[in-house]
């Protein structure tokens, strides 16, 4: 086990680098750069450009601007280039600020696509399950932004409530519950539009999943043991549908960053996938690189994850 | 060489329905599947026919500004009298009302037809071509050694490392770098996406490989990639066009939700995504703007993910059957 664990984690340290020369490598060659960013500025001169060019090593060559990068990077000295702020600092404000979106996304998720493909799994064919089946399609198919929209603008109609950004602003002072529900209300439609495609997928896989488990022989042989029907499904067809979707926990880690770029940018949320919006827009290279290497970092610790627990709960898989 | 093959067929060695024909049977008992089937061929038609009509034909043209005639709502006929008479919409109706420069939505949303089908399409397409470049190399030459690692481990390595990017976030990336081009699009897209396709045609190829057609094939001297497209592709291509079907739809999306940021096709040209974006600004005062185009993308993935659902379950019966 520890030698597994050991093994996929340099495997993974690899992969990591050559991820990391690929994105530098796509990033430093596609065209524009930050010194371009503003060519209408009249304050710009041609030496004020060289001087930028020259203070961001953006003369060098690549590898040794890769060089820099990498050293920067783990000695914690890498400084964005649009604010001279540390990159690292950055974004770990920006995660805590994406992290409990996030979180509440995730929760919403599982707590609503298990119910739901359970339900149409034990019903199949049912008005139900045809309606689940097609209802999770029309989701899937819509566009997140579209359905923003009119989510925002219906629930502020309806129940006058604030929606955008984090907190209202001048609430500062005001009581805890107050707050709390300012807070809330913030929350929660951000949440629920980035588990809407989660609950639409997951609870296809749920379905089909227990399905394929409900007519197993070990079913059979539970109900003639004369178990109840809920232990039937639920310890015995549940646990075993369980299993894959463990793996498909370790994946959902990456949506932090890669999933979020539009909701955070619709919602004014300042989250992890709008400072990258923002680096990108600003051509910040160290930002933009950052974060593809934190959420490469995000993916391979998701699959680590998985593999072991997968592990853990299978005794079939050894190694 | 083809008469034989048709002597011998009629001579009862041809099974009564063919392989294709009976997944087809399947497929159109799914009748969610079969009507967004015909939906997407209306649709297509429907691209073909406005590409031609927003070209060539002057009362359908979605680049006209009449700044007198703003935000007008669908079905508001055209009675204008500021607006030269050769600017008029087609039929002399504003059939899905004007934008805020007074510019036919009817015709935007034609001319963008083409141009989102068109997206979708080429970004598949691209990306099943490398998946099945990639994933057939690694089939088939996977055994091959290049130095110390052998072309298989090189490949799936590399989709590895491929997978590990955010896709959406790398495609922000690089498409803002990049000067702004529908094309761009379609490529950033493509080269994206072709993991997945990799993957299947790798897994096809693996079990083919030591079939005995291809040990017959490679007994003739046939040259490798003779084999692989000619006797390999077509016996592994269902699954890949299964994924395709629903490729195209997650490219339409894509697009869409770059052109939401702005970093989409650019104007004057029209795409769904744009139109969208533009009337974003005016959802209360032209809500048909944001609306129209919103509902457009809305039906066409769903039809597009029920097809491709569709083939999905006529392609693999067990997925319907064991279930």
């Amino acid at each position: 086990m520890t030698r597994f664990i050991v093994k996929s984690i340099g495997q993974r340290i690899v992969l990591l680098f050559f991820i990391s020369i690929i994105s530098h490598t796509i990033v430093h060659l596609a065209p524009g750069e930050p010194s371009l960013v503003d060519p209408s500025n009249p304050r710009m001169k041609a030496e004020d450009i060289q001087r930028i060019r020259t203070a961001f090593h953006l003369d060098e060559p690549l590898h040794t601007q890769y060089v820099y990068w990498m050293k920067d990077l783990f000695t914690a000295q890498l400084k964005s280039f649009k604010d001279n702020q540390p990159v690292l600092k950055k974004i770990w404000g920006r995660f805590l600020n994406s992290l409990p979106l996030f979180i509440v996304g995730t929760l919403i998720t599982w707590f609503l696509a298990f119910p739901v493909g359970i339900q149409a799994a034990l019903n199949r064919g049912s008005v139900f399950d045809k309606m689940g089946t097609f209802l999770s399609y029309a989701l899937i198919s819509i566009p997140g932004f579209f359905l923003s929209y009119i989510c925002i603008i219906f629930m502020v109609k309806t129940f006058n409530v604030p929606v955008i950004g984090m907190r209202t602003f001048g609430l500062e002072d005001a009581g805890f519950l107050l707050r709390s529900m300012d807070r809330v209300w913030h929350w929660t439609i951000p949440a629920f539009m980035s588990a809407v495609a989660g609950v639409a997928i997951l609870s296809r896989y749920v379905r089909s999943q227990m399905l394929e488990v409900i007519n197993q022989d070990y079913i059979r042989t539970a109900r003639a043991k004369g178990l109840s029907e809920d232990a039937v499904i639920y310890r015995h067809g549940l646990r075993n549908a369980l299993l894959p979707f463990i793996t498909m926990f370790g994946l959902t880690i990456p949506g932090l960053i890669g999933g979020s770029v539009i909701f955070e940018t619709i919602f004014a949320w300042p989250g992890m996938g709008r400072l990258g919006f923002e680096a990108i827009l600003a051509r910040d290279f160290p930002v933009i690189l950052t974060l593809n290497f934190v959420s490469a970092i995000l993916v391979l610790i998701g699959t680590l994850v998985s593999d072991i627990l997968y592990a853990v709960v299978d005794p079939r898989i050894k190694f | 060489m083809n008469e034989t093959i048709h002597m011998q067929e009629a001579e009862g060695l041809k099974p009564s329905v063919s392989l294709l024909e009976e997944r087809w049977r399947i497929f159109k008992r799914n009748r969610l599947a079969y009507a967004s089937y015909l939906c997407l061929l209306l649709l297509l038609i429907v691209a073909v026919v406005g590409k031609v009509l927003t070209r060539w034909i002057i009362v359908f043209d979605s680049q006209t500004v009449r700044l007198s005639e703003k935000f007008l709502p669908p079905l508001t006929a055209f009675t204008s009298t500021i607006t030269p008479e050769e600017d008029a919409p087609a039929f002399d109706m504003y059939l899905m009302g004007t934008d805020e420069l007074g510019r036919d939505v009817f015709a935007r949303m034609l001319e963008g037809t083409s141009v989102s089908l068109t997206v979708g399409f080429v970004a598949v397409g691209i990306s099943v071509l490398l998946g099945i470049f990639f994933g057939g190399l690694a089939g088939y030459y996977g055994k091959k050694k290049l130095a110390f690692i052998s072309v298989d481990t090189l490949i799936m390595r590399f989709v590895d490392i491929m997978l590990c990017f955010p896709t959406f976030f790398l495609i922000l990336t690089v498409v803002a770098l990049l000067p702004p081009s529908i094309y761009n699009i379609m490529i950033v897209i493509g080269l994206t996406s072709w993991m997945g396709t990799a993957r299947f045609v790798r897994a096809e190829f693996l079990a083919l490989r030591e079939q005995d057609f291809i040990a017959a094939a490679r007994s003739q001297a046939i040259p490798g990639w003779r084999i692989i497209f000619i006797h390999m592709v077509p016996n592994a291509i269902a699954p890949v066009l299964v994924s395709a079907t629903i490729g195209v739809a997650t490219a339409i999306l894509t697009e869409s939700s770059l052109s939401f940021l702005g970093f989409g096709v650019q104007p004057p040209d029209a795409t769904w995504g744009n139109i969208l974006a533009d009337g974003k600004q005016f959802i209360f005062d032209a809500p048909w703007i944001t609306f129209i185009p919103g509902f457009a993308i809305l039906f066409v993935v769903l039809a597009f993910n029920l097809c491709g659902e569709g083939l999905r379950e006529a392609f693999n019966p067990k997925l319907k059957e064991g279930a």
